[in-house]
């Protein structure tokens, strides 16, 4: 049977899912992802009418259920050293990334 | 012979608290002994997932200490004369999927193992001010993503307290097996696909699905946006009411969590059946699913022992005065986890983005020449494989030249699972149903490492469960009885949206219905160990 997910679109798909496989994980879920399209093509044969909607929820919201827009209020957290102390690196308060690709416009 | 404090019903021990027979205190440190005697070593990156396999491994985190502090505040409350809550001193576990203040919540990922939440979730501030007692942080599949546990990155994952090599289901199973094996009268865990309802099946005891928007999820960490609700897991039907009366209702915090309010669920829980019309659908008794070999679709009868559990729930039932309304069409079951597949993936890919290594969470320590990089190996060795293959999953069935053929399609079927739902459920039409009666799970729960690797075949034990996240709608699983082997059998309630009330109210008939039946006498093995 003809693979849907090809070496080539997987690789594809690493990248812009933006992971780093090892080559037996890349193997393991390469297989995986053909296995559930297979089972997702099941789909494929149900009838579908014209007017059927897409459902985005199950419940639908009403104006009972649905709470008002929040206030656009800024609400400062008490504690910041701890919010920052959870970032993997920091220096004088501020968050430290690799460098940022970007070309340069001429 | 009394029970003994672990095994208590929360509004037992509520009621004792309450009225000063029992101390919070009391309470707490009998069940901190008894999770010390029954669950071993817990969970931890890089663990043996054989080690001590004859224990329960519930935990991820034990949180004793701040278990106890909460006791003494409960009971200085009550020494104050202050209403110390609906919940006073019951003591209960949390999905490790829920953030805490001050805990570690990791997800039972890599990705999360050092994340300390700087704020607690909705539910579990309802429960804590409600005077319930929390023992600590319990084992999941990572991310949610499976059924069966066994995807943690903390091993050993739980076991089922029942039988020890079987698995306790998943993704809340070690919600479950803490319940199961007196470990917390209560957990607090999500449903996304069956992820209570079905790990509640196989280790014997009560779990909801709260209809979505019922209960806040605000400090859940998000898998599927849509599908995602927070649930309770509880030995007995009274106490997941009880549990539930305080978690739900709307939150400033999550604009999802709906307004409507949150009716009395105790009030009418022995008000019994008569009048009530419960559906039984054929297309509940069957599950189709791809041979794990060649892929072929196979359509398979249920296990007699399931089968049986539920017909002779829907005869008790009747005789108690429900009608029964047998052959209830519902042709879309069989699609749900196909949808799944679709649906479920593409709202995990996009939340699974947050997780980059900038803000918490794990970063690479190998040298990286730029930020991409940093991304792909802080993501590449933070996430197990099932979190990638989600991610991988979504990314392709919601790519532009992809998306009406999988995505678009995907949600117009769960229009139509919803509409079979709507149909059975119409007040003014050919059913008229207060509830389907179904089994929870195709299967009895399965030996530990047997289906986990095969993610489709694993996806498949909630075919019974998913139609209902897809529709939103309300979920009850009660234990059914024991099969040959002694395994948990779970039945299962679905009503319309916002029924829970009804599904308590049945599956109270159902418990007091079978109270005097031997299974009901029968405890976990562990429990004698």
């Amino acid at each position: 049977m003809q693979e849907e997910i090809t070496p080539e679109l997987f690789e594809h798909l690493v990248e812009l899912a933006a992971l780093e496989l090892t080559p037996e994980e890349g193997e393991y879920l390469r297989a995986q992802l053909n296995k559930q399209l297979q089972a997702v093509h099941e789909l494929q044969a149900i009838p579908l009418e014209e007017g059927i909607p897409p459902a985005s929820h199950g419940v639908s919201y009403t104006p009972e259920s649905s709470p008002p827009p929040r206030e656009d209020a800024w609400k400062p957290y008490p504690n910041v050293e701890a919010l920052l102390s959870q970032v993997p690196e920091t220096e004088e308060g501020y968050i430290v990334v690799p460098d940022i690709p970007h070309e340069a416009l001429s | 012979m009394s029970t003994p404090i672990p095994f208590l019903p929360a509004h037992e021990i509520a009621r004792q608290v309450r009225s000063g027979e029992l101390s919070a205190r009391q309470v707490t440190e009998a069940v901190l002994e008894h999770i010390a005697r029954v669950d071993g070593i817990p969970g931890q990156l890089g663990g043996d997932p054989q080690a001590e396999p004859d224990k329960v491994h519930a935990f991820i985190t034990l949180t004793a200490k701040r278990a106890l502090t909460q006791a003494e505040t409960v009971d200085a409350r009550i020494a104050a004369g202050e209403d110390p809550g609906p919940l006073a001193g019951v003591p209960f576990t949390v999905k490790d999927i829920f953030t805490v203040e001050g805990t570690p919540s990791t997800a039972a990922s890599r990705m999360l193992a050092n994340f300390i939440a700087p704020y607690t979730a909705t539910p579990v501030e309802r429960l804590e001010n409600a005077g319930a007692v929390m023992l600590g942080k319990v084992n999941l599949d990572e991310y949610t993503f499976g059924s069966s546990s066994e995807s943690s990155a903390f091993q050993p994952s739980p076991r089922n307290p029942w039988n020890l090599d079987r698995v306790p289901g998943g993704s809340s199973g070690g919600s479950t097996a803490a319940v199961a094996a007196g470990e917390g009268a209560l957990s607090l865990g999500t449903d996304t696909a069956g992820s209570i309802r079905q790990p509640a099946a196989f280790c014997g005891v009560v779990g909801v699905k709260p209809t979505y928007g019922r209960v806040s999820r605000y400090g859940l960490i998000a898998f599927g946006s849509s599908l995602d609700v927070p649930g309770p897991v509880a030995r007995n039907v009274t106490d997941a009411a009880l549990m539930l009366q305080v978690m739900a209702g709307a939150d400033p915090h999550d604009s999802t969590a709906v307004t409507l309010p949150v009716p009395d669920y105790l009030s009418g829980l022995e008000k019994g059946v008569r009048g009530l019309r419960i559906g039984l659908s054929p297309d509940y008794f069957r599950i189709t699913y791809p041979d794990p070999q060649d892929g072929s679709l196979r359509e398979e009868a249920l296990p007699e022992a399931i089968r049986t559990a539920v017909l002779k729930a829907a005869e008790a039932l009747a005789a108690q005065g429900a009608e029964i309304v047998e052959d209830v069409p519902m042709p879309h079951t069989r699609y749900g986890i196909p949808a799944y597949f679709v649906i479920s993936r593409v709202e995990a890919a996009s939340n699974l983005h947050r997780f980059d290594g900038v803000k918490y969470g794990y970063r690479t320590s190998q040298p990286v020449a730029d930020l991409r990089e940093m991304y792909r190996k802080s993501r590449g060795e933070g996430f197990g494989v099932q979190p990638k293959l989600r991610i991988l999953m979504g990314m392709y069935v919601s790519a532009a030249q992809y998306s009406e053929q999988y995505y678009n399609r995907a949600l117009r079927i769960r229009t139509l699972i919803r509409r079979d739902f709507e149909r059975v459920f119409d007040p003014a039409g050919a059913y008229r149903l207060d509830a389907l009666l179904t089994p929870t799970t195709p299967t009895t729960a399965f030996p530990m490492q047997d289906v986990y690797g095969d993610s489709v075949l694993m996806q498949y034990a909630d075919q019974l469960t998913v139609p209902a996240n897809h529709a939103g709608i309300p979920g009850l699983s009660l234990p059914g009885g024991l099969d040959a082997e002694g395994l948990p059998l779970g039945i299962q309630l679905l009503g319309p949206d916002f029924s829970e009330s009804t599904l308590f109210r049945i599956g109270r008939a159902y418990e007091k219905a079978t109270a005097e039946e031997a299974w009901r006498a029968t405890t976990p093995k562990i429990v004698h160990g």
